[in-house]
């Protein structure tokens, strides 16, 4: 299967790429292509132009910086799975990554492309979410930070202007409480329900693949923080969601999953 | 648009459009059709190729991203002289393989995992070829044949 075609360019820095992009709102950036050129085989998505930031090696680092760690946009899902840092201070990126897809998409695919792809079903974006992440985006008139609460905004929709570029993911370091529970059939498939949470001063649970976008389970979190028992808390995982019911699970199924993976992770955070 | 790559230790050069997959490049283009295309989405793993010595999905991977890109196919495994590669050896003696559809992705997917671990075992094999799907063997044999060309790899 062939994509449409498109024109093709390729960018050598970021600022290079934000202009090669310019105001054409047809044009799409690609990273690894392991998001975006499925949907474009399948014609679901047809990008005018395609501007590669895919060789931008200086985003592709792990680095501490602080009490954070910081993460390039462009760092793929292989390296993450085998940074030193993460390993040490934040493993639950390093196993989150470790599990995506097979060795083969984690070969091409990064965390930028993860996050600003903005499906619901991912797993990075979850993770992100639960360790409150900031997410660093760089446009025409330069930098600004946008939180992860703030940047999923639908199915495949973000709070990325069309000609911003992703390029840093800000995380806490020294992640010593975490959990994540990958529910699917087969083994490099999607989660037809996961969880990932994180203890770290407060109790924070995201879920992924319980709507369009990656959500918390803000009925669990409220219950904790009001001292409810973690049965009791896991129970209200899907309090106020409305999770899609497809060929994996049925609408029940699902929330019945979010519920006995929130429990595990809780169990797990102690 | 043209795009140049080292192709199994050759240096190749073509005009194609950016849609091209590398799959397409590399079986229409330079006419080496030992790798397969199973399932066209991603999934089965038999287009796999090494780029930069890193397992990819070819059907999944634009020619353009590998301008410049150091790539070996199935066809490049085996010496000159015809000598064959321990990892295809070791699917021979262990009867890895049946139809054989499926073979040259798992043996360009083994290849990776071999270099990328030092200790494999049973588990470590299944889970690194779970990109690689097989539909007569049952897989059995394919792990096995990857522990044995493992060990004889020094991995
Ligand atoms: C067989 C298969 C199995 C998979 N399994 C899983 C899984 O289990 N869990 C999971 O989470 N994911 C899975 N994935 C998806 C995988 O993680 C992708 O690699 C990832 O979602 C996208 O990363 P990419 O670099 O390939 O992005 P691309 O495909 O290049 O881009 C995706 C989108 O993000 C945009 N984009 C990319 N980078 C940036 C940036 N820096 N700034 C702004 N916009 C950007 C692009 O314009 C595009 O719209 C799977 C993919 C495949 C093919
Ligand atoms: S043909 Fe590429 S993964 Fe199946
Ligand atoms: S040997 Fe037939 S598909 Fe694997």
């Amino acid at each position: 299967m062939y994509p449409a075609s498109f024109n093709y360019l390729r960018a050598s820095s970021v600022r290079e790429a934000i202009s090669m992009i310019g105001d054409n709102e047809d044009a799409k950036f690609i990273a690894g292509g392991h998001s975006l050129v499925p949907l474009m085989k399948l014609r679901l998505a047809t990008p005018s132009t395609l501007v590669d930031i895919g060789r931008l090696t200086d985003l592709s680092y792990v680095r501490e910086d602080g009490g954070q760690i910081a993460i390039g946009a462009l760092t793929r899902h292989r390296d993450l799975e085998i940074s030193p840092v993460l390993n040490a201070k934040a493993p639950i990126i390093a196993k989150v990554a470790g599990q995506v897809g097979d060795p083969s998409v984690r070969h091409k695919g990064t965390i930028g492309g993860s996050i600003a792809h903005g499906d619901g079903a991912s797993d990075l974006p979850a993770a992100a979410l639960a360790l409150d992440a900031v997410f660093v985006a760089e446009g025409p008139s330069g930098r600004r930070e946008i939180k992860s609460t703030d940047f999923h905004k639908g199915f495949l929709e973000t709070a990325l202007a069309p000609n911003e570029v992703l390029v840093e993911i800000r995380i806490p370091a020294n992640i010593k409480s975490w959990s994540f529970q990958k529910f699917n059939r087969r083994a490099q498939d999607w989660a037809i329900v996961g969880v990932a949470a994180v203890k770290n001063g407060s109790t924070r649970v995201a879920l992924i693949n319980m709507g369009s976008t990656p959500l918390r389970a803000a009925g669990t979190e409220s219950a904790i923080q009001s001292g409810a028992s973690l049965k009791e808390a896991a129970s209200q995982a899907d309090l106020g969601l409305d999770p899609p019911g497809d060929l994996n699970a049925t609408v029940e199924f699902r929330r019945h999953l979010a519920h006995v993976l929130v429990g595990r992770a809780l169990e797990e955070l102690g | 648009m043209k795009v140049s790559m080292t192709v199994n230790g050759k240096s190749v050069s073509r005009d194609v459009e950016p849609r091209t997959l590398l799959v397409h490049f590399i079986r229409e283009d330079l006419a080496l059709t030992g790798t397969n295309v199973g399932c066209d989405t991603s999934s089965c793993g038999a287009c796999t190729v090494l780029i930069n010595g890193e397992s990819v999905k070819s059907c999944t991977t634009l020619a353009v991203q590998a301008d410049g890109a150091d790539v070996m196919t199935i066809e490049g495994m085996a010496s000159e002289d015809g000598t064959l590669h321990p990892i295809q050896k070791a699917f021979q003696e262990n009867h890895g393989l049946q139809c054989g559809f499926c073979t040259p992705g798992m043996v360009m997917a083994s290849y990776s995992l071999i270099k990328e671990n030092d200790h494999l075992d049973e588990k470590a094999v299944r889970e690194g070829l779970e990109g690689n799907l097989c539909r007569c063997t049952g897989y059995h044999n394919i792990v096995k044949s990857v522990l044995a060309a493992a060990s004889e790899m020094g991995a």
